[in-house]
């Protein structure tokens, strides 16, 4: 049940060498369990997951080590069964180098499961299913890293009608969207049936890159199987078409707003790998445990395995038959957005969907930075329409506010101006630095401002009190002072009867009939303010 | 190997400025075939000063100067000027306009990718305004001369003004079309009569037509080798011949014909090396064709009412100027952006 999908045309863009044959020879194969398991408790985007276990717990395969926090958060599970062996800050794969949070699990080798049920989406209560889905520990695999019970459920005004999966892996070198569509389509198939009924979308398109027909046919055949109506959509191969806001273009000819999202006009995109991942879940009720990573580049055996999350990236490669001499680095992700590995020790992550063992080769070092001849060969590819020898000109020389005036912001970081640049500036780093900068400046104008308004009413309850102060006093000079002046005396007692009057009207009305209850916890309330307001009267005098 | 993008298509602006340059030898080719070789003796003076130029000012400025040289960027400047400048004016024009260009109309603005003007038509302008006389000694088209002179006897020539006993100046020099119709035109002689003159082609001055034709071939090159976009020669050739057009069908014996305008003089130079000049033009597509038609619209207007034959450079200039203004209207769509 295919439709032949009509493709929108789009802007810009690059074609560099694919490199993708390298790794698609040999089907996707299993990494053994390794003598150690890594766990970041940040592997996505948004808060980090508040730690369940001690060192010394022994776990089970699928167990929850850390509940998701928040609600921008995703959990972690134990990847197999064993021991934890350690809760402490651990290098991890990413481009700072810095160490962060992470739970370290020595495996038993038995791959003991936790008890775990399929999950039935049609009959359960939906916030419990959204419970469940936020404990599941999964989150977008395109490489955003997105908790995707946030997906699911999304908060849009507007009603979510089009479901786009994306399965185009513009990237090259990666190929693990590839392989599990052609292994694993019947399993992404019925994972996108269950999107499709959790988020009512009436229609889906399947976006694939034309360099990937076996992919394409196997997703084609995995929906007439089960009966799924989708386009599958042959896009070009031209990078970046598999940034979901481009593939939404060339798709639906529809362009998702500047500051928006992409329910706000109705649709929302899951990656091949993550539909996957909920099918296995609410079929089996399996959890993030593993994934399916590219190994490529200068490695003997290059190709796509089956990994617990936490396996280092040294398991990973002498899975693919170690390291060939020459070997200078480690890039996770492509070779376009991707970084250099701090090490390799660092453990495989939800994000990480390619290891690169680079050599000069490959990826000569850049040549000689020469002066920009304006040629706009950048503004041609670039697939946001914007104009990034300006962009180069106004970060250059620190004109942040101009670069912001020339949508610094909506620059996605593809690297293509870079690519094509004949000049060999590194542009998408001057706009790395300038979004950094500026961001850093409106935080500490944020923190200016705020400071600001603070002081201003620190000034302004200052000088209220002082008036405050001056008019009791007045009062009290009025009282003692015997005989005094009758009229002022009247004046005094006319301004103490207002006050009063004006403190009865602004008596709030909704305390009136209330429960015997709700007005006990208002008055436990009226006297803890009561102690609040004396500490900090004491601590301002 | 730091940060991403890892790897880079293999472009560079040697690759760019050797692509431009190669582009011109057509042009080239016709222009010895149809006035001899004497251009070929500009090509190289101006070649050599612009390399000389580049090199000792990149010293002065202490910045790599074999990048810089290799870059091809003031060979590309050497060529257009020569090709600009009469085969037959004495060796220090080019010397001094090439200085010029190099010098002041390049480096003192910050060298490559700085130069608010296009250098090779700054360095003709400064030529034409101060030596006007040398900047008129146009060859005749061998085609209509009995007077050939060798590569050597040209070489004589432009070094020494002397010329072989049996060849007269009057026989060697002709009239440019543009210039010849412009003094015609003031004696109220119509198109007509005008077109009798010998030099007169099909479209425009014979010989000149068919150098017009191969810059349009290798123009044609760089548009499919994507050195250079459509926009600036389809906007430039397009609103000229509109220009002219309509002029010439209100009154043809007054207004050259579009033929004449887009194949005489430095029309299809401009449109496919000298407007496309990156450094110099705006960058934004609509900003492109804005910034072409003006520089058509300006060199119709000089050449019909102007005091100069040719109006090209001028013109080139003159919407220089206007470039961070056409730049920053005429941004496009950014993806999500409402129109």
């Amino acid at each position: 049940m295919n439709i032949i999908a009509k493709i929108f045309n789009g802007n810009g863009g690059v074609h560099p060498p694919e490199h993708k044959l390298e790794s698609t020879n040999t089907p996707i194969q299993l990494v053994p369990v390794p003598e150690r398991l890594v766990l970041p408790l940040r592997q996505h985007i948004g808060n980090m997951p508040k730690v369940l276990v001690q060192a010394g717990d022994n776990v089970l395969k699928g167990q929850l080590l850390a509940e998701a926090n928040g609600t921008v958060s995703a959990a972690v599970h134990a990847p197999t069964s064993g021991t934890i062996v350690a809760i402490d800050e651990q290098v991890i794969p990413h481009p700072s180098g810095l160490p962060d949070m992470c739970i370290t699990l020595k495996p038993d080798g038995e791959e003991r499961w936790i008890t775990h049920d399929a999950v039935d989406y049609r009959t359960m209560d939906r916030a419990e299913l959204l419970r469940r889905l936020r404990q599941s520990g999964i989150v977008g695999l395109g490489g955003a890293t997105f908790p995707t019970h946030l997906k699911l459920s999304p908060k849009s005004s507007h009603p979510v009608v089009t479901l786009v999966l994306n399965g185009a892996e513009c990237e090259p070198f990666i190929t693990c969207d590839d392989l599990l569509m052609r292994e694993r389509a019947d399993e992404i198939v019925l994972g996108a049936q269950i999107v499709q009924s959790l988020l009512g979308t009436v229609e889906c398109f399947i976006g694939i890159e034309d360099n990937k027909p076996e992919a394409a046919a196997a997703m084609r055949e995995a929906c007439t199987r089960a009966g799924f109506v989708a386009e599958v959509g042959i896009v070009p191969t031209l990078y970046p078409s598999g940034d979901a806001r481009q593939l939404i273009r060339l798709l639906t000819g529809k362009e998702v707003p500047a500051h928006g999202r992409s329910t706000d006009i109705g649709i929302q995109c899951f990656n091949v790998a993550t539909a996957q991942s909920i099918y296995r879940f609410f079929a089996h009720g399996e959890t993030a445990v593993s994934r399916i990573v590219t190994i490529t580049g200068n490695v003997a055996r290059p190709g796509n395995y089956e990994a617990l999350l936490g396996t280092s990236v040294d398991d990973l490669l002498k899975a693919a038959g170690g390291d060939l001499p020459d070997t200078d680095g480690y890039i996770m992700g492509g070779p376009m957005m991707g970084f250099a590995l701090p090490s390799s020790a660092v453990p495989m992550t939800k994000a990480m969907n390619c290891v690169i063992a680079s050599t000069p080769g490959l990826f000569p070092p850049p040549a000689m930075e020469m002066p920009c001849i304006r040629c706009a060969a950048c503004a041609d590819v670039c697939p946001v329409s914007l104009q990034p020898q300006d962009l180069y000109w106004f970060s250059k020389s620190n004109n942040l506010e101009k670069a912001l005036d020339y949508n610094l912001m909506d620059c996605i970081e593809c690297g293509c101006c870079t690519y094509v640049c004949p000049s060999h500036i590194p542009l998408v780093q001057y706009y790395r630095y300038a979004k950094s900068e500026s961001i850093a400046q409106e935080r500490a104008q944020t923190a200016a401002d705020q400071a600001r308004i603070r002081n201003d009413n620190r000034l302004a309850r200052i000088e209220r009190e002082k008036q405050e102060r001056a008019q009791r006093n007045a009062l009290r000079t009025a009282k003692t002072e015997t005989g005094g002046d009758a009229e002022k005396q009247a004046a005094i007692q006319a301004a103490m009867e207002r006050a009063k009057e004006q403190k009865e009207a602004v008596v709030p009305k909704n305390t009136d009939n209330l429960s015997p209850a709700v007005q006990a916890e208002i008055a436990e309330i009226d006297a803890l303010r009561g102690d609040a307001q004396s500490t900090t009267q004491t601590t301002e005098t | 190997m730091k940060y991403s993008p890892f790897f880079t298509s293999n472009s560079s602006v040697s690759i760019v400025m050797l692509k431009v340059l190669f582009a011109l030898v057509p042009g080239i080719i016709a222009y010895v075939w149809a006035f001899g070789s004497g251009i070929l003796v500009n090509l190289i003076i101006g070649s050599v000063v612009a390399l000389l130029a580049e090199g000792s000012v990149l010293q002065i400025r202490k910045r790599p100067v074999m990048p810089f040289l290799l870059d091809g960027s003031a060979l590309v400047t050497a060529w257009l000027l020569a090709l600009a400048l009469p085969p037959l004016a004495p060796w220090w024009l080019i010397v001094v306009g090439m200085i010029f260009a190099i010098v002041i109309a390049k480096h003192l603005y910050g060298g490559l990718g700085q130069n608010p003007f296009n250098p090779a038509m700054i360095g003709y302008a400064v030529l034409l305004i101060s030596f006007p006389a040398v900047m008129t000694l146009w060859p005749a088209p061998l085609e209509i001369t009995t007077a050939k002179l060798s590569f050597m006897d040209q070489w004589q020539y432009i070094f020494s003004r002397t010329l072989p006993g049996n060849v007269g100046m009057d026989a060697m020099s002709s009239a440019t079309p543009l210039d010849y119709l412009k003094t015609q035109l003031t004696m109220n002689h119509s198109m007509q009569q005008i077109w009798q003159a010998p030099f007169f082609g099909h479209w425009a001055g014979k010989g000149g037509e068919v150098v017009a034709g191969a810059y349009l071939l290798g123009g044609l090159y760089l548009v499919q080798q994507k050195i250079i976009s459509w926009h600036i020669p389809t906007a430039f050739l397009g609103t000229l011949a509109l220009m002219a057009g309509v002029f010439h069908f209100v009154n043809p014996a007054h207004f050259a014909s579009p033929m004449l305008h887009l194949f005489a003089g430095a029309s299809m130079l401009c449109a496919f090396f000298i407007a496309t000049d990156p450094v110099s033009g705006p960058t934004t597509p609509n900003g492109k064709l804005i910034f072409a038609a003006g520089i058509a619209v300006l060199t119709w207007l000089i050449r019909t009412y102007g005091g100069y034959p040719d109006g090209v450079a001028f013109a080139v200039i003159l919407m220089n100027i206007c470039v961070p203004l056409i730049d920053a209207k005429t941004q496009p769509r950014v993806f999500g952006h409402k129109v």
